[in-house]
């Protein structure tokens, strides 16, 4: 399976040559594994600086990318990305690493299982969670340049295999009758497993915002929809209300729920405490299509 | 002064009725006149040339001055000054760049401008622009940490085409010492002038160091108003 911070790297670097625009700005944090580039600047470890020095390059014309652990992109300069990109209508891409407790050992400290649903509180603000590290690569491509601030959520875990994911639309894996199931980014491959035998919809979700509601409209089976999110559960629910309107909906939502994660360990270790298993995500969906 | 500094008053006092002034926007208003008048190279016609000098309001604070100046040097009617912060004006409390002809950056939360402004400038550096960047800082947005991350940066990067004038009008909460040493000490050229003396505002404004940012203490005191 492909490294998807390595990836992203490589993606980045062979996109330097390709775009004279792309700029990366970077607080220690991967800074050693990027060849010396004259648009590769790292920063030192200063991510509300990191954030604003990415705005005033995309003001003079760049398209800027910041790299950094959740905690340290989301959440410490969250103004910078709400004032500085945001209500300035600048483009730029926020590319994460270590989703959720991707980083199991560090702690909540190193671990970001929030920053979908605080990124969802800013207006304009896209939000892309890759499956694959050939994904990021794919949906990247297509978006990097859009002109939005764009976050990029990369993981450890991965799905074994690729789908042809495309930039704001939900992907139809398989079709039924009783039920929808929506997963999210690096959960398809336990989600496709959980739902072995069982009567559902699966569609796949690589861009959580802006959210592909009319594919939703359109594919929905049932009145039943289980979100199975890599992330605090139910970061979808309003946007699956809001498409399904005026049609009532119940959601089961499935994903990490929100408490104060206190084990180390390793990640496979959290999804069983967690139930995020195929067997814990089976029981879950096959309980709320009951 | 000169009449065109008069006239800015006049300006200010015809946008809000009353010859009394924010301190916010009158202890800058110095500073504002000599760079628009006399340093900074730009086309009201054109605000977004590419051959312009870059001027961040970092602070945001106290915005009429700056307003003032940019209606008096003709990028947009002074008449809109009477709109200041009205329902449909484009003039808010804290400048928008999406609506303000002239300004660069949105600004208004502190400590925003100033590493906007270090982007800015290492993107004409990236772009082999000789154009310069300043920014304007109040001595009470130096109690933001992200100022001091940009003065450990823009030392560390050497940018030179960088000038950060920190108006001292004293609203600081904790004591900030000698403002001039400590940004010193992260590796700028360093000045210190009285904020309200033009001809030592042009000469700062137009000796940036060669090899470092530079920064310009403008001291100034609300009582010397009176």
């Amino acid at each position: 399976m492909i490294d998807t911070r390595q990836h992203m790297i490589d993606v980045l670097e062979s996109m330097l040559a390709e775009d004279e625009r792309l700029a990366v700005v970077l607080a220690d944090i991967s800074a050693s594994r990027f060849q010396p580039h004259p648009r590769v600047l790292n920063l030192g470890i200063m991510e509300q600086t990191m954030v604003s020095v990415a705005a005033g390059l995309a003001l003079e014309g760049f398209i800027p990318v910041a790299h950094s652990f959740v905690p340290f992109l989301v959440e410490r300069p969250f103004e910078q990305l709400k004032d500085d990109f945001c209500y300035q209508h600048l483009g730029g891409n926020f590319i994460s690493s270590g989703g959720s407790y991707d980083y199991s050992i560090e702690g909540m400290t190193h671990q970001g299982p929030g920053d979908i649903q605080i990124l969802r509180g800013l207006p304009g603000m896209q939000i892309v969670v890759p499956g694959t590290a050939l994904e990021f690569e794919r949906l990247f491509r297509q978006s990097y340049a859009n002109g939005s601030p764009t976050y990029y959520r990369l993981s450890s875990r991965s799905n074994s295999s690729e789908q042809q994911v495309e930039f704001g639309k939900l992907a139809v894996m398989r079709r039924g009758r009783k039920g929808t199931v929506l997963a999210v980014g690096p959960m398809l491959e336990a989600t496709l497993q959980a739902v072995e035998g069982l009567d559902v919809t699966v569609l796949y979700c690589t861009t959580v915002a802006p959210f592909d509601g009319e594919t939703l409209r359109q594919e929905c089976a049932g009145e039943r929809l289980v979100l199975v999110e890599p992330y605090y559960a139910g970061g979808l629910s309003m946007d699956v209300i809001e498409a399904m309107k005026p049609h009532p909906i119940s959601i089961e939502a499935i994903g990490v729920p929100r408490e104060i994660l206190s084990h180390y360990g390793e990640s496979e270790q959290h999804d069983e405490a967690l139930g995020l298993t195929p067997q814990g995500i089976r029981a879950r969906i096959v309980d709320s299509l009951a | 002064m000169s009449n065109g500094f008069a006239h800015l008053e006049q300006l200010m006092s015809e946008a809000t009725g009353d010859e009394k002034h924010d301190w916010a926007a009158i202890s800058t208003i110095h500073v504002l006149w000599v760079l628009y008048d006399r340093v900074l190279r730009y086309d009201p016609q054109h605000p977004q040339s590419e051959d312009r000098d870059r001027f961040v309001l970092s602070k945001g604070h106290g915005p009429l001055a700056f307003y003032a100046i940019l209606a008096a040097k003709g990028f947009f009617p002074a008449s809109e000054l009477a709109t200041f912060t009205r329902w449909d004006s484009r003039l808010g409390a804290h400048p928008d760049r999406t609506k303000v002809p002239g300004a660069e950056v949105s600004t208004g939360s502190l400590g925003h401008g100033l590493p906007m402004a270090l982007g800015m400038a290492i993107g004409l550096r990236l772009k082999g622009s000789e154009r310069r960047v300043f920014a304007l800082i109040g001595d009470g947005e130096c109690n933001e940490g992200s100022i001091w991350e940009s003065a450990l940066l823009a030392g560390h990067q050497q940018l030179h085409n960088l000038t950060c004038i920190a108006i001292n009008n004293h609203s600081s909460t904790p004591n900030l010492g000698d403002l001039a040493a400590k940004f010193a000490s992260f590796g700028w050229a360093t000045t210190t002038i009285n904020g309200r003396d033009h001809e030592q505002i042009y000469a700062a404004l137009t000796h940036p160091d060669r090899e470092r940012p530079t920064m310009i203490v403008a001291d100034i005191r609300q009582e010397e108003e009176q």
